[in-house]
C-alpha cells in the first residue's frame, strides 16, 4: 500500500463544474508529469473552452493559443524547444472542429509532442451546442431534434483518422469508472514516454462526462458513456511505439 | 564587407537570420514566396528551424508558440494570406509577444493579383485584427531598407514586446538592388518571460495580459501612447520651402522622388514626406510646415488609404488630395502634373 | 523492506473541494461513503466517509474530480 496523494501541480481547486471529467484527467496528467519528473520542463498549450479553465489551477508554463490553434503554438514550443516536454489539452469542439486542421497536420508531420483530446460530446463553455463528436441522434442545443447525421456528417472518429498515420502512440481511454481512470494513466504515461523518447506524436482521447450540458446526473452521465459513447469510441491502445497494435 | 545584389525578399531573409531570427513558420503565396524559399535553406544552417505551415493561420500560431519560447520568429504572407494571420496578431499582441510579421503587398481584395500594390494599408496599420492594439508597421522602399527595417523591427518587437510588421510591395520585394547587410549577431532567448518550463520558479502563463495586469485600460494606453511618440521615422525630401508636399511610402515614394525632382527642375516647389513608419504615423513630419498649400498622397491601390491618417496629421489646415495608381504604377510626369493641377486651383 | 500495514494509512477528505458528484459514492466497492447533510462553503452537499466500512482501498481518490481525498501515512 502507498500514499495516494493529490499531485502538487494541482497548485488550486479546479474551476469545473460538478462531475466533470476534466477534473479526473487532469489529476492523471499531473500524476504522469509528476512521477516522470517533467514539471519542471514542460510546457502546455491549451486554447479556448473549458479546458483553459486549468491555467490558473495547474502549475505548469502554459501558453493559451486562439481556439484550435493550440497543436499550431504547442509546435512551435517543441520545435525551438525539444528539450522541454510539451503537450497540447483541448476539448474535441476546439481541437477537432475549428482545430482540425492544425490537430490533424501535427500527426501527420508526426511532430513530438502529446495531444491530449476530451471527447465529452459537445461544446462545454458555450452551453452544449453540437461538437463533431456529438453521436447521431444526440439532442444538443443546436441539434434539439437529436443530431440528424443526414445533415451533419458522422460523428468524427479523430483515433480513426490517426490510425493510418505514421505517428507515436495513440489510445482512447475515459474516466468513467475507477478501471478506465487506471488504464487511462497509463496510456497517458505511455504518450508521454513516447515524446520524451523522441517517438513522434502521441494522442490519448478521453470519453469523459459533462453532466451540465448532457443535463443528466453523473450517474446517468456514466451509464450514457457506458452503452453509448463506448460503443461508437471504443477504448484501446490503437498505435504504440509506431506500431499498429491489433485493437 | 560588401555590397552585393540582391532581390528585396533574399535580402530581407539574410537580415532577418542575422537579426537572430530562428524559426519561421509560413505558407506559400506570391509574391512573398522567396521568404520562405530563401529560409527553408537558410534557417536550419544557423541552427534554425524553418517549418512549412499547413495553413497561414497555423503558421502565426507556430510564430506565436516559438516567441512564447523566447526566440525570434517570423511569418509572411501577402494579401489574403495576411488577412488569415491577423488573428493570431491579435493574439500575440495580446500576450505582449515580439514578432515580426512580413506583408509583401499585392494587388485587389478577394484573391486580387499579384502585382504590386498598396491596399492593406488599414490593415496593417489600423488593427486588422480584433481588439486594442497596435503594431510598429514598417514600409522599405529599397532592398537596403528591407534589410535594415526587418533588423530594427525585432529590436522593436523585443523592446516594447509587441509585434512588427514590415509592410513591403510586390516591387520592392522582387527588385534587384545592391544592398550591405547587418552584422550577425547572437541570440538570447532565455528570457524572464519565456516558457520553457518553470525550472523551480513560479509557473507562466502566456495569454492576454489583461489578467495580469493591473488598471490594464491605463496601462496598455501608455504603451502605445509611447510607442507612437518615440517610434516615428520618416524622410523629408524638400518640403522646407514646399508648396505642395506629397506623402508616399514603398515604392510609390520612389516614383514621388523622382517628381519631385522633375519638378523642381521646372521651377515648381515640390516636396515629399516619405513615411518609414505608417504607424505610429510620422505625425512630426507635418510640423513646421505652414507654407505649404497642399498635401498630396500617391498610392498604388484603387481607393485612398494613406490620406485619412495625413487629414490627420496637417489637421486638415490645407486640401488633402489623393492620386491613385491603382493597378499599374504611374509615371512621375504624371503625378507632377497632379501636383500642378493642385497649386493652380489653389492660387 | 517491511511492507506497509492498512492500519499505518489514514484517509483525509477536504471537503471544501467537494461539489457534491456522487462519483466517489457510485464507485465505493464498500458502500463507505454517503452524501452527507452539511453543505460546503461554496453550497454543495458533501460526501463523508463511513469510518467503519471504509477499506482505504482509495478508489474515492482514483475517481474524484475535484482532489477531496487522499490516503496518507498515519494514525
Amino acid at each position: 500500500m502507498v500514499e495516494k496523494r493529490i499531485p502538487q501541480l494541482l497548485v488550486e481547486d479546479n474551476k469545473f463544474c460538478p462531475g466533470c471529467g476534466h477534473g479526473n484527467i487532469n489529476r492523471v496528467v499531473a500524476e504522469v508529469l509528476e512521477e516522470m519528473g517533467l514539471a519542471d520542463t514542460t510546457v502546455g498549450s491549451l486554447a479556448v473552452g473549458c479546458a483553459c479553465l486549468m491555467m490558473d489551477t495547474f502549475g505548469v508554463d502554459w501558453i493559451q493559443a486562439p481556439h484550435g490553434r493550440a497543436a499550431a503554438v504547442g509546435v512551435g514550443v517543441k520545435r525551438v524547444r525539444p528539450e522541454c516536454c510539451v503537450f497540447t489539452y483541448q476539448g474535441d469542439g476546439d481541437s477537432l472542429a475549428i482545430g482540425l486542421s492544425e490537430t490533424l497536420y501535427a500527426a501527420i508531420r508526426n511532430e513530438n509532442i502529446t495531444a491530449i483530446i476530451v471527447n465529452n460530446g459537445i461544446f462545454g463553455m458555450t452551453g452544449g451546442q453540437m461538437a463533431p463528436t456529438t453521436l447521431s441522434g444526440q439532442r444538443t442545443t443546436t441539434s434539439p431534434k437529436g443530431r440528424d447525421v443526414s445533415i451533419t456528417g458522422q460523428p468524427l472518429n479523430i483515433v480513426n483518422q490517426c490510425r493510418q498515420l505514421p505517428i507515436g502512440y495513440l489510445a482512447r481511454g475515459s474516466v468513467a469508472s475507477a478501471k478506465d481512470i487506471n488504464k487511462l494513466k497509463k496510456y497517458i504515461r505511455a504518450a508521454f514516454e513516447t515524446q520524451m523518447s523522441g517517438g513522434g506524436y502521441s494522442l490519448v482521447e478521453v470519453l469523459s462526462p459533462c453532466p451540465t450540458n448532457w443535463k443528466m446526473s453523473l450517474e446517468k452521465s456514466l451509464e450514457h458513456i457506458e452503452n453509448d459513447v463506448k460503443p461508437i469510441y471504443p477504448l484501446g491502445e490503437f498505435i504504440k511505439k509506431g506500431e499498429k497494435t491489433d485493437a | 564587407m560588401p555590397l552585393q545584389l540582391m532581390k528585396g525578399n533574399h535580402a530581407l531573409s539574410e537580415a532577418a537570420v542575422r537579426a537572430g531570427c530562428r524559426f519561421f513558420g509560413g505558407y506559400p503565396i506570391t509574391p512573398q514566396s522567396e521568404i520562405p524559399e530563401y529560409l527553408s535553406a537558410r534557417l536550419p544552417q544557423s541552427g534554425g528551424i524553418f517549418l512549412q505551415a499547413e495553413s497561414e493561420l497555423a503558421g502565426i500560431n507556430m510564430v506565436y508558440g516559438a516567441a512564447a519560447a523566447g526566440f525570434r520568429a517570423m511569418t509572411s504572407s501577402s494579401g489574403p494570406g495576411f488577412s488569415l494571420l491577423q488573428e493570431g496578431i491579435s493574439y500575440i499582441a495580446s500576450a505582449e509577444l515580439p514578432a515580426v510579421i512580413v506583408d509583401v503587398q499585392r494587388y485587389g481584395s478577394g484573391l486580387g493579383d499579384i502585382s504590386q500594390a498598396q491596399s492593406d494599408y488599414f490593415q496593417a496599420t489600423k488593427g486588422g485584427g480584433h481588439g486594442d492594439y497596435k503594431c510598429i508597421v514598417f514600409a522599405p522602399a529599397s532592398v537596403q531598407e528591407s534589410a535594415d527595417l526587418v533588423v530594427e523591427a525585432f529590436d522593436k518587437a523585443e523592446e516594447y514586446r509587441n509585434p512588427c510588421i514590415i509592410l513591403s510591395d510586390a516591387s520592392i520585394a522582387q527588385m534587384v538592388e545592391p544592398v550591405l547587410l547587418p552584422e550577425e549577431r547572437g541570440i538570447d532567448p532565455d528570457k524572464a518571460w519565456a516558457v520553457r518550463g518553470k525550472h523551480g520558479g513560479e509557473f507562466k502563463r502566456v495569454t492576454s495580459t489583461m489578467y495580469y495586469i493591473e488598471d490594464f485600460d491605463a496601462y496598455i494606453k501608455n504603451k502605445y501612447d509611447t510607442m507612437a511618440h518615440n517610434e516615428q521615422r520618416w524622410e523629408s525630401v524638400h518640403t522646407e520651402d514646399a508648396d505642395v508636399v506629397l506623402v508616399a511610402y514603398g515604392i510609390s515614394s520612389r516614383i514621388c522622388k523622382e517628381a519631385v525632382s522633375e519638378a523642381r527642375a521646372q521651377g515648381i516647389r515640390l516636396g515629399l514626406i516619405r513615411p518609414i513608419t505608417l504607424w505610429p504615423f510620422p505625425v512630426n513630419a507635418f510640423s513646421g510646415l505652414e507654407h505649404v498649400k497642399a498635401f498630396m498622397t500617391v498610392e498604388l491601390s484603387a481607393l485612398p488609404r494613406l490620406d485619412e491618417d495625413v487629414k490627420l496629421a496637417c489637421e486638415m489646415r490645407v486640401p488633402v488630395r489623393h492620386f491613385l495608381g491603382g493597378v499599374s504604377i504611374p509615371d512621375s510626369s504624371v503625378i507632377t502634373e497632379a501636383a500642378i493641377a493642385i497649386l493652380k486651383e489653389q492660387r | 523492506m517491511r511492507k506497509s500495514k492498512l492500519s499505518e494509512y489514514k484517509m483525509i477528505q477536504h471537503l471544501e473541494r467537494c461539489k457534491g458528484c456522487g462519483f466517489c459514492i457510485s464507485q465505493c466497492p464498500s458502500d463507505a461513503l454517503y452524501l452527507s447533510e452539511s453543505v460546503n462553503s461554496k453550497g454543495y452537499p458533501v460526501a463523508k466517509i463511513d469510518e467503519g466500512k471504509c477499506t482505504k482501498c482509495a478508489i474515492c481518490y482514483t475517481v474524484c474530480p475535484d482532489y477531496v481525498f487522499e490516503r496518507v501515512k498515519g494514525a
